[in-house]
């Protein structure tokens, strides 16, 4: 499994080599690929649950900036739309995209956020003016609607507050 | 908000860890060295995506360990220019509001791209946006803990990584009324965020969330 190397000069110290390691870390390519939330949400939440079901105490105490930075992520991302997609919702929302001819950053934007009104999908999608005309927007607002998953807890506000205006009304 | 980025590194398995998989083993390795850290000029690393390829592990003389070049593949949080996010105000300042997300802190709104007119409310310590209206001017606050919608404007990366000791000058004279602090001091005082995101809030939609949901 393991070669040993004759090449590697006797004169090799230990602080070298960690130097050595400190020193090659590098990147290959920045932006290989961009992420939408989901991605980054459905990855976080397999490594936790596999790191649970290892359930090897030691992670604890070694892998302290992991644990942290994977449970704000989760914290965040958990009260984004992103939670409630699936691979399926995203696919299909790609596919009704198309035809908008909007950029990969803004479709992806619009997946992150789910706007619902035309005031936010004028800032995530660039000169939206000249681009799309009122009734596009409006079916994008509707699309944007029908295909990702809203938040259940505001809907049901929303529903009980339009509930009450007709319940004031008739009275 | 997220991007994936390849690197090659050289990760050292120590003895004790022989018995694990390999790939086990070296995703751990990784995890612990760059999760939740900024690398300068790429972003703060959350997890490990995947691993690309492994090359040969060797052992070199004096040294148990194993040494391994492993490419991989990385989640980074690094918001593109111009991208929308939603964070909370964790206090506003004299240098503008800070924004926090939880998993990353160093987000500043500057003044000059605050919603016009705002003013800086020294008593309570709070930005206020005097908007305008036809009825008379309402005081909207930017609050501790609200939802707060930003544009990233701009990103600065600092390197912080440890530099040598402060070189003294022993030749300059010192003159007389000039204090002499050694310059350690003052590198001790600020510390610098590795990575600082920029925003802005001066356009339609952006700022708290609850100003523009009717």
């Amino acid at each position: 499994m393991f070669k040993t190397s004759t090449f590697i000069q006797k004169s090799f110290k230990h602080e070298i080599i960690s130097t050595i390691s400190c020193l090659c870390l590098h990147r290959k390519k920045a932006n290989a690929a961009m992420l939408s939330n989901y991605e980054v949400f459905k990855l976080l939440t397999d490594l936790k649950e596999q790191r649970r079901d290892a359930g090897k105490s030691k992670h604890s105490v070694r892998q302290q900036n992991l644990n942290t930075i994977m449970y704000e992520t989760l914290k965040y991302l958990s009260k984004t739309p992103c939670s409630r997609q699936s691979p399926e919702i995203i696919k299909e929302f790609l596919t009704t995209m198309k035809h908008h001819k909007l950029t990969k950053a803004e479709k992806l934007q619009l997946l992150n956020h789910r706007p619902q009104t035309a005031v936010e999908i004028q800032l995530m999608v660039e000169e939206s003016e000249e681009r799309l005309l009122e009734e596009q927007i409006e079916e994008l607002i509707q699309n944007v609607a029908d295909l990702l998953p809203g938040d259940p807890e505001q809907e049901n506000k929303a529903a009980a507050d339009a509930r009450m205006d007709e319940g004031g009304e008739q009275s | 908000m997220f991007v994936l980025v390849e690197m090659v590194d050289t990760v050292r398995i120590p003895p004790s860890d022989f018995e694990r998989q390999l790939n086990d083993a070296i995703a751990e390795e990784l995890n612990k060295k760059l999760a939740n850290k900024v690398v300068y000029n790429v972003g703060l690393c959350i997890c490990l995506y995947d691993i690309t390829k492994l090359e040969d592990s060797y052992i070199f003389p004096g040294d148990g360990a194993s040494h391994t070049k492993v490419h991989f593949r990385f989640v980074v949080f690094h918001p593109f220019l111009e991208e929308v996010l939603v964070g909370k105000i964790k206090y506003c300042s004299q240098e503008g509001v800070h924004v926090t997300m939880g998993f990353f802190d160093d987000i500043l709104i500057p003044p000059e791209s605050l919603q016009q007119p705002t003013k800086f409310d020294e008593a309570e310590q709070v930005w206020v946006w005097e908007y305008e209206t036809d009825e008379g001017a309402h005081d909207l606050y930017m609050d501790q803990g609200e939802e707060i919608r930003f544009r990233v404007a701009d990103e600065v990366f600092v390197d912080t990584s440890p530099t040598g000791p402060a070189v003294a000058t022993p030749d300059a004279p010192a003159q007389p009324g000039q204090s002499t602090a050694p310059p350690a001091e003052e590198s001790g005082d600020k510390k610098e965020a590795p990575y600082t995101l920029i925003g802005t809030i001066c356009e339609p939609g952006l700022g708290l969330l609850s100003w523009w949901n009717s």
